[in-house]
């Protein structure tokens, strides 16, 4: 989803920094899971405002329809039993991107400016440079991306980067009744995110926490988890990070350092030439001895 | 006694051509396009693939071309490339080949240990990015390969690629820098002289006469 209206942090498998001059706010989405009630309102709403359609599928067993993200669905209500505490609870994550301050995705990407991250704190997918190559999905974290079977683009939650550089608020946090999604600097949603705990743990939530976590840097998706001490049970990571692996597979200066030792064969091969000249048969003797 | 000067050997037939110059074009075209995917550096050659999507189609399936015709090419030599104690010797010597001082090698076969070092280096490095890149090969495997494992794969496909880079650097080089080769891989063959000169026990076992 191209925007040149806003400002620009990173981009995907680029060889000079983007234009950084301009210092813009930082946003985040904030969502209350435990004022939500699983109403499905962001899904559709997301599909409006991104004039989506996913397939119709089966019901699997569980309130979660369609069962998986996909590049149709770009958030997700994800329904999950879990026994905590002896009680049976059933647990209600809206799912997608998280907008990490240190993606994953824009990491593993090889193709120019396909990946994008704003000042903002958005990260975005520009699909028309999009190659298809899946490696986004590889770097994520939380295993959100999803290829399309049907143009080999991938595809998540823009976090409505549309709406926000116009000054509006995603379509998922307009459409919520429950108010349990909001939207604003992400200085203020950290806030609103730390003052709902104390109530929480007066209810009765002791573990209550806000999920924001600093394995990738901090993400611009919040989430206040009632049984914050246990994000697995809601199918988040306990602690994301992007590892060693990726971040030695993308080292850029691995590469730069890998290009510079192939080229210098090249090089030492022509100065072995100029030194050395050719191998050659030497002529014959007439004995047929090397001369 | 002297060969006569337009003596003329074969040393390598038509289908060991056919197929070095196929496994060369899918190399190329390999190198090409992991190249514009490695460095972004590199990213305006995807343009001679007709674009970066298209190109991230062509790159599987130039690798897999270049496996089907590769490993037969090599099954067909693994006898001439085995390794020979006389082939301890080239190694020891090598500096002294390198700056083309023309020393004592021994009696080389049909291929000398550097050629036989390149050889086996190869097999098990394109191995290596077959298994590698497989695992990654979108929209058909990779789905179905858990995150953690691509990323592995993804590393060790770039070291591979790297390193068989740097060896096929060698090889043309070589091949560049010792006079006749690049001909024997054209036509197909060689004089006399070339071989009593760069594979004496090659060219005994082919003629019946002592290359000295």
């Amino acid at each position: 989803m191209a925007l040149q209206s806003l400002d620009v942090r990173n981009v995907s498998a680029r060889t000079s920094p983007p234009p950084s001059a301009r210092t813009t706010l930082e946003v985040a989405k904030l969502i209350d899971v435990s004022r939500c009630i699983g109403c499905k309102a962001c899904q559709s709403a997301c599909m409006e405002w991104n004039d989506l359609r996913d397939e119709i599928g089966v019901n699997a067993g569980a309130y979660t329809n369609p069962p998986d993200l996909s590049d149709q669905s770009w958030t997700l209500m994800r329904f999950t039993e879990e026994e905590i505490d002896g009680q049976l609870r059933w647990l209600i994550l809206k799912e997608g991107c998280l907008h990490c301050a240190e993606p994953g995705c824009l990491k593993a990407c090889p193709a120019p400016g396909a990946i994008v991250q704003y000042a903002s704190g958005i990260v975005d997918f520009h699909e028309e440079d999009c190659i298809g190559c899946g490696d986004c999905i590889a770097g994520c974290p939380f295993d959100i991306p999803r290829l399309s079977r049907r143009d080999s683009k991938v595809y998540k939650c823009t976090l409505c980067s549309d709406r926000v550089a116009v000054g509006l608020e995603p379509a998922c946090v307009k459409t919520c009744p429950t108010m349990a999604i909001s939207f604003g600097s992400k200085t203020d949603m950290r806030f609103a995110a730390e003052e709902r705990l104390p109530d929480l743990r007066e209810r009765g939530f002791a573990h209550a926490a806000v999920y924001d976590p600093p394995g990738v840097g901090g993400t611009h998706v919040l989430y206040v988890l009632p049984h914050g001490d246990r994000p697995e049970a809601y199918g988040l990571p306990r602690d994301p990070r992007l590892g060693g692996v990726l971040r030695l597979w993308r080292s850029g200066t691995a590469r730069t350092a890998g290009v510079v030792t192939l080229f210098s064969v090249l090089v030492a091969g022509i100065l072995h030439y100029m030194r050395r000249g050719p191998l050659e048969v030497p002529p014959e003797r007439p004995g047929g001895k090397e001369a | 006694m002297t060969a006569p000067r337009e003596e003329v050997l074969l040393r390598h037939g038509n289908a060991t051509r056919v197929a070095h110059w196929a496994v060369a074009i899918a190399f190329v075209a390999l190198f090409l396009s992991g190249l514009a995917l490695f460095h972004p550096f590199f990213f305006w050659i995807s343009a001679l693939f007709g674009g970066g999507p298209f190109l991230r189609i062509l790159h599987p399936f130039a690798g897999v071309a270049l496996v089907l015709v590769f490993y037969p090419y090599a099954a067909a030599h693994l006898r001439d490339n085995r390794w020979l104690p006389v082939d301890g010797r080239w190694v020891r010597n090598m500096g002294a080949y390198m700056r083309n001082e023309h020393p004592d090698v021994g009696e080389t076969h049909k291929y000398n240990a550097g050629q036989k070092l390149m050889y086996w280096s190869m097999i098990p490095i394109l191995a290596l990015l077959l298994l590698t890149g497989l695992l990654v090969w979108q929209p058909w495997i990779a789905p179905h390969v858990p995150a953690g494992v691509r990323r592995a794969a993804g590393l060790l496909h770039a070291v591979g690629a790297f390193v068989m880079f740097v060896g096929i650097g060698i090889h043309v080089y070589a091949a560049i820098w010792t006079k006749g080769s690049i001909d024997a891989m054209i036509r197909g063959t060689v004089s006399g002289a070339w071989a009593r000169f760069h594979h004496p026990a090659w060219y005994r076992e082919m003629t019946g006469r002592e290359p000295r």
